[in-house]
């Protein structure tokens, strides 16, 4: 990855009363480019993912967008630069159709009407070019499936034309095959020069579509590494901190055993 | 990862149809409409049909027992009755849609009503000011139920049964000891009720009905064109000539019987008007838009960016506002605004009415048209018995089932859509 990053956070620190949340924390996201953050329940993953889309002010450190300073202190902030977010609860209307929920918050008028024909229109040009399949765009999302859903909510973040998406675990409910369509949309979102945050347990699916992982322990950096030229195991120890864990020790005993 | 795979629109040659070729496709043409419509019956997406096919049973009912139930005066005068209470479902409507309930909304239609009687009766102030006066002041009643909802989070149920008791006590207090005021004779509120557009003139109602019916016909056509130069499914003509064919009968039906009376009702345009514009906003404005977001998920509102306590606190000011249009009405029709106007079973009737129309309890599902549907199944069924002679106990139990069946339609309805994967 060449050139300044889209986004990058330098020493980015959070406290919330007593707990130091993030600690002097540095991440880069270029453009074109997949980063996954990774760690254990509790590392910061959230919260950091939350400073960039605004809902946790900084306390200190510097957020820089395309190479300069920026202050993200509010949702509005981080969506006006041109950040979408996709949580985990994927936040859709469920008695609204999937042209209703894409466009919700920001539908397309004439004349101070909605015009449901261009929405409809633009809503099928979006699905068609990421590829997603779903019954209609006019049936209420309470008809589709997770997997569905979860494709309508990432195809939403795209509406605004952002340049940075955060996806927060987009495959921890779904099966094998949806686990597949969002991956493959994840790859997608990369092909169209956008830079993707993936936040996810599994590491199966960071090591299919990441470019990129960056480790958080305990709110620290704990290493930023290529996808390609690390293995499982090396992620696995800056996951959990140590060379010596549970990991390892099953592993040694397995080669133990083997011999 | 294979960049020629998305990096130009143009790569993508023949993007795959966004439309999944199984399911919900439509065929072209007449057939392809009946057979979606027996897809939406079997999945429970009901509509109107329910209730329309309640009201047609209705009439036929009454018409056989008593022989004058389908006269043209009888049912002109039930298209006057229906404005009060069902401006008062059109607020209920509203509210509904939130998934919320406004219990206040029979005090807010006596407290305004007694407000314009007072100020134009006893302060000689001018109707029509007085008559904003009223309606003004129940929409700061909203306001206040919406603030204390919206703002403070106090359930809805709670704040406006505190105020069905604290509004019908302010309307005590305006009405004073006398308790009755009468309104001017032949005075704006008095015409309300008993004003016929151009006196009776034949032509009015049947410009009123033609206009309706050319608005939706070309209505329906435009945006077929868009939807087919945009390149997207649209209706085909035949189906709209169906449409169009089967608005136009109710319309010169409805025309026809009441120039065989009166002609047409000063209130039934009120009401129909108010009807077609609350309809307009809550389909193709943004801020209706907003209103089903709220009522279909809170969360997800807010994250798009919606003011959920404001879209809150403004849907019970057009509630209360709604309330207020309905008791002028039915002052204007008993001639009086009086302590127990908006008290009894008014509320009742509208919140019934709009169940029967078909706006779900549960929020997120409905339109104000089920307003106008529902007000005429309860007002037939009112009419209808006070024909017959049937006294008030009973008719206050058929009232209650007919509301009971309503619901238990909704309920099970949403079970079955459910279940077919249309909830």
């Amino acid at each position: 990855m060449t050139g300044a990053p889209v986004l990058a956070l330098r020493g980015v620190s959070k406290r919330f009363g007593a707990v130091q949340a993030l600690t002097d924390v540095h991440l880069e996201v270029h453009a074109g480019e997949v980063v996954a953050l990774v760690g254990d329940n509790g590392a910061g993953k959230s919260t950091l993912v939350k400073t960039i889309a605004g809902v946790h002010p900084i306390d200190e450190g510097s957020i820089e967008w395309e190479g300069t300073a920026v202050s993200i202190n509010r949702p509005h902030d981080a969506q006006a630069l041109g950040v979408a977010t996709v949580y985990q609860d994927l936040a859709l209307c469920d008695n609204l159709d999937v042209v209703g929920n894409l466009f919700l918050g920001r539908e397309l008028k004439k004349f101070g009407t909605l015009d449901e024909v261009a929405m409809e229109k633009r809503a099928r040009e979006l699905l068609d070019t990421l590829s997603i399949r779903i019954p209609s765009v006019r049936i209420p999302i309470a008809a589709l499936s997770g997997g569905q859903r979860q494709v309508v909510a990432i195809a939403r973040a795209l509406v605004g034309d952002p340049k940075i998406v955060i996806l927060d675990e987009p495959t921890a409910a779904l099966g094998v095959e949806q686990t597949a369509q969002v991956l493959d949309l994840v790859e997608r979102l990369r092909g169209r020069g956008l830079g993707v945050i993936l936040i996810s347990h599994n590491m199966a699916d960071v090591k299919a579509v990441a470019d990129t992982v960056a480790v958080l322990r305990l709110g620290r950096n704990n290493g930023v590494f290529e996808v390609e030229s690390t293995s499982h195991e090396e992620i696995i120890s800056a996951i959990t901190g140590a060379t010596e864990n549970a990991v390892t020790r099953r592993q040694a005993r397995l080669a133990e055993e083997a011999k | 990862m294979t960049t020629e795979q998305t990096t130009t629109p143009a790569a993508d040659a023949a993007p795959a149809p966004a439309v999944d070729p199984r399911l919900l496709v439509r065929e072209a043409g007449l057939a392809g409409y009946l057979a979606e419509f027996k897809r939406k019956m079997k999945s429970g997406d009901l509509g109107s049909v329910p209730v329309v096919l309640g009201l047609i049973l209705i009439g036929a009912i009454f018409q056989g027992i008593t022989g004058d139930f389908l006269n043209a005066d009888n049912l002109t005068n039930i298209t006057k009755w229906i404005a009060g209470p069902g401006l008062i479902a059109v607020g209920i409507v509203f509210v509904l849609l939130l998934g919320e309930i406004d219990l206040s909304l029979g005090s807010v239609a006596g407290v305004s009503a007694a407000i314009a009687a007072v100020l134009s009766v006893r302060s000689g102030m001018n109707e029509w000011l007085a008559i904003l006066v009223a309606i003004g002041a129940a929409i700061a009643i909203g306001a206040l139920h919406g603030f204390f909802f919206a703002k403070i989070g106090v359930p809805a149920f709670v704040v406006t049964l505190a105020g069905l008791l604290a509004w019908s006590g302010l309307q005590m207090a305006v009405l004073g000891d006398k308790g009755t005021v009468n309104v001017i004779n032949d005075g704006v509120l008095a015409n309300l009720d008993t004003y016929f557009l151009g006196d009776g003139d034949v032509a009015f109602t049947w410009g009123f009905a033609v206009l309706g019916i050319a608005l939706f016909g070309a209505g329906q056509v435009l945006d077929s064109r868009r939807r087919n130069a945009a390149g997207l499914l649209a209706r085909p003509m035949s189906e709209i000539a169906l449409r169009t064919g089967v608005i136009a009968l109710i319309g010169l039906v409805a025309a026809y019987m009441l120039n065989q009376d009166r002609g047409l009702p000063l209130p039934l345009v009120i009401f129909l008007s108010v009807v077609v514009i609350t309809d307009f906003v809550l389909r193709r404005t943004s801020y209706g838009r907003q209103i089903f977001a709220v009522g279909g998920g809170v969360e997800a509102a807010r994250r798009a960016g919606i003011n959920v306590a404001w879209v809150r606190i403004s849907v019970f000011m057009i509630s209360a506002g709604m309330a207020a249009l309905g008791g002028l009405f039915i002052a204007s029709q008993q001639g009086s605004a009086d302590k127990l106007l908006g008290s009894g079973n008014v509320l009742m009737n509208s919140i019934a009415a709009a169940v029967i129309g078909g706006t779900s309890l549960f929020g997120g599902r409905g339109k104000t048209w089920s307003a106008l549907l529902g007000i005429l199944v309860i007002q037939s069924i009112i009419t209808g018995l006070d024909l017959v002679h049937v006294n008030q106990a009973v008719q206050y139990m058929i009232t209650g089932s007919v509301l009971l069946a309503a619901v238990v339609l909704d309920s099970v309805s949403r079970k079955t859509q459910k279940s077919s994967g249309r909830g």
